[in-house]
């Protein structure tokens, strides 16, 4: 298990060290210098002073080497826009709202998308299996956004359910977290669908009923159990796909989180904020993705023999 | 005992032919296409891409319209006989926009996939093809890449480059690739040592004839299969970039820039501004999934029968 670990940290660490580095060259590839607003160049002077304040006048590789440099120390730079906040202070004030929002939406999706599942398995080609293939399907064609318009039309305008936008009570959580979820939820619904489909002819399953389990049982000690496995290799590519899925839903519920600083920058062109935040983000998300891989490890004892044996 | 002649009977003939096939031999494309067939969702699927192709090409003409025509005295008119979709904020037809934007998006994805499919078959096929130390090395890299968050990468790479029709293809397809290559480099290092390559090999059978009989037919399906999720999947990711602003720019207009530009009209009752884009977003999507699905389900082997 451990050197798995270790290779599996190994190019976690080269994986982000690329990252950075085609992140840094890209931003300090666009033409023009980050003070241009609108075409309008500053005063030579003014802009001079800029630049050393923000050491652009240094040459890149000085430049590179001091970024890595303040990315160990966790340090993500100044932002241009907004100075004289930094990127820093930015996500300390925006990340728990972010991830409040994430957990509710992702742990809402898993509860959901599993129990829908389950019972479209378990009920196969009956009417629920139906209505779970329905709601799976819109889930994976429909945009989150357009979701999230009609949430906020019936639940908040029409109805008056709940706020329309903004944060604060848990009131303001549902909506939103319940646009970012359908997307996930459709996924898990179908994955542990057919996963279950796909368990429930096994011959252990026919074992249990033999010894005399109650139904429940069989279900959840047998069936549930190694049909979420594989399950759990999705939440990587969930938390990935809930994380995109938040810049569109906190811009439209003008919720203040990382993914509306996201969006904001890149209306702003506030470069310096792009590199930090995406730079963030894949440190996020690439150390959840080797967490679930570890997980998944430590979970399923399968997987070791087989890496035995490679 | 006397053995005498009448103590034999001639054979019946037809036993001799028992073990013929008798079903008449399909070749893999037929096979595919007859389970296809059966597939009625698959057939509906196929049936509503081609009819949105189409009109994607002639359906603009179908109108007085052109997409750009502004007239700010017909503005937010509901759909009628006259504007079959209503109109929008400065009065254009969106019957002819949605044809329009149809054009566009499609091209984004049908041309996303295609540098997908190129870059990501020569990739695996040469990965897997070569094997040793040289797959490990591209997998590897190819591995590393993988593990960028893709549409970080995305809008990373259309802030660097600015908005426009050619960024948006590249920016997609830079990522793009790898869930191709790995799949075809799969197939390939499965088929690679398969027993019927082997003894075509042992045949004396050369290379060139090698791929072109036997790895490329037998992984022609599954890139297919492939081509057909990553067309959906880039015309969402477009949708995507639109809303972030990241889209194809006016006068162009895509699906996903209309269904961005319709949300605040959900709000002020113009329900046919955000409904058309986002319901021929959705079907396309549906459709090519279902397609996917049943071109998975055909060229299975496994499904066989």
């Amino acid at each position: 298990m451990l050197p798995y670990i270790m290779k599996r940290f190994v190019s976690m660490i080269i994986t982000l060290w690329l990252i950075v580095t085609v992140t840094f060259f890209l931003m300090h590839s666009v033409p023009g210098s980050p003070f241009d607003r609108d075409g309008k160049a500053l005063p030579a002077a003014v802009e001079k002073n800029l630049m050393a304040l923000y050491q652009l006048d240094k040459p890149l590789s000085v430049q590179y080497v001091s970024y890595l440099k303040s990315l160990v120390q966790f340090e993500l730079g100044p932002s241009i826009i907004r100075a004289p906040e930094t990127v820093n202070d930015m996500l300390g004030r925006s990340f728990p709202v972010s991830a409040k929002l994430g957990a509710v939406a992702l742990t809402f999706a898993i509860i959901a998308g599993v129990a829908l599942g389950v019972v479209a398995a378990l009920r196969h080609n009956k009417l629920i299996d139906y209505v779970a293939t329905v709601v799976s399907v819109i889930g994976i064609a429909v945009p989150s956004f357009v979701v999230a318009a009609l949430l906020i039309k019936y639940m908040a305008v029409e109805w008056k359910l709940f706020p329309v936008a903004t944060w604060g009570t848990w009131k303001h959580i549902v909506l939103p977290a319940l646009a970012l979820s359908f997307g996930p939820l459709a996924i898990i619904a179908r994955f542990t669908r057919a996963n279950m489909l796909d368990v429930l002819t096994q011959d252990y399953m026919e074992t249990a009923r033999a010894k005399g389990l109650a139904p429940w049982v069989i279900i959840v000690k047998h069936g549930l159990r190694n049909s979420l496995l594989p399950v759990i290799t999705l939440v990587g590519a969930l938390i990935a796909n809930v994380l995109t899925g938040s810049f569109v839903i906190e811009k439209i519920f003008a919720i203040p989180g990382m993914g509306k600083y996201f969006v904001d920058s890149i209306y702003n062109r506030d470069y310096t904020v792009i590199m930090g935040t995406t730079v963030f983000y894949s440190i996020l998300l690439i150390f959840m993705m080797f967490v679930v891989d570890v997980l998944y490890g430590i979970v399923d004892p399968r997987i070791k023999l087989h890496k035995k044996e490679g | 005992m006397a053995v005498s002649n009448d103590l034999f009977v001639q054979m019946n003939k037809e036993i001799l032919h028992a073990e013929a096939i008798v079903r008449p031999k399909l070749s893999f494309w037929q096979g595919a296409w007859l389970r296809l067939r059966q597939n009625k969702l698959a057939l509906g699927g196929m049936l509503i891409i081609l009819v949105i192709a189409i009109l994607a090409l002639i359906g603009s003409s179908l109108t007085p319209y052109s997409y750009t025509e502004q007239k700010l005295l017909d503005s937010n008119q509901a759909p009628s006989a006259e504007h079959w979709f209503g109109t929008d904020e400065l009065g254009r037809d969106v019957f002819a926009r949605i044809w329009y934007g149809a054009r566009i998006s499609l091209f984004i994805g049908v041309m996303a996939a295609l540098i997908d499919l190129c870059i990501g078959v020569i990739y695996g096929g040469l990965a897997g093809y070569l094997g040793g130390n040289t797959d490990n090395v591209m997998m590897r890299i190819a591995d590393i890449l993988y593990g960028i968050p893709y549409l970080l990468m995305v809008i990373l790479l259309m802030v660097v480059m600015g908005p426009g029709l050619d960024t948006i293809i590249i920016a997609l397809s830079a990522t793009g690739w790898i869930g191709m290559a790995r799949i075809v480099r799969g197939q390939v290092l499965q088929l690679k040592s398969s027993e019927y390559v082997l003894a075509a090999r042992t045949l004396g059978a050369k290379v060139p004839y090698i791929i072109r009989k036997h790895l490329l037919p037998n992984t022609l399906g599954i890139i297919i299969v492939q081509v057909t999720f990553s067309v959906p999947t880039a015309i969402f990711a477009e949708a995507f970039l639109s809303f972030l602003g990241l889209g194809v720019q006016p006068p162009l207009a895509s699906w996903g820039v209309m269904a961005n530009d319709g949300i605040p009209s959900i709000l002020s009752g113009h329900w046919w501004r955000l409904f058309f884009p986002a319901f021929f977003i959705s079907l396309t999507m549906l459709a090519f999934n279902v397609l996917g699905d049943g071109l998975r389900d055909a060229f299975d082997p496994r499904q066989r029968r």
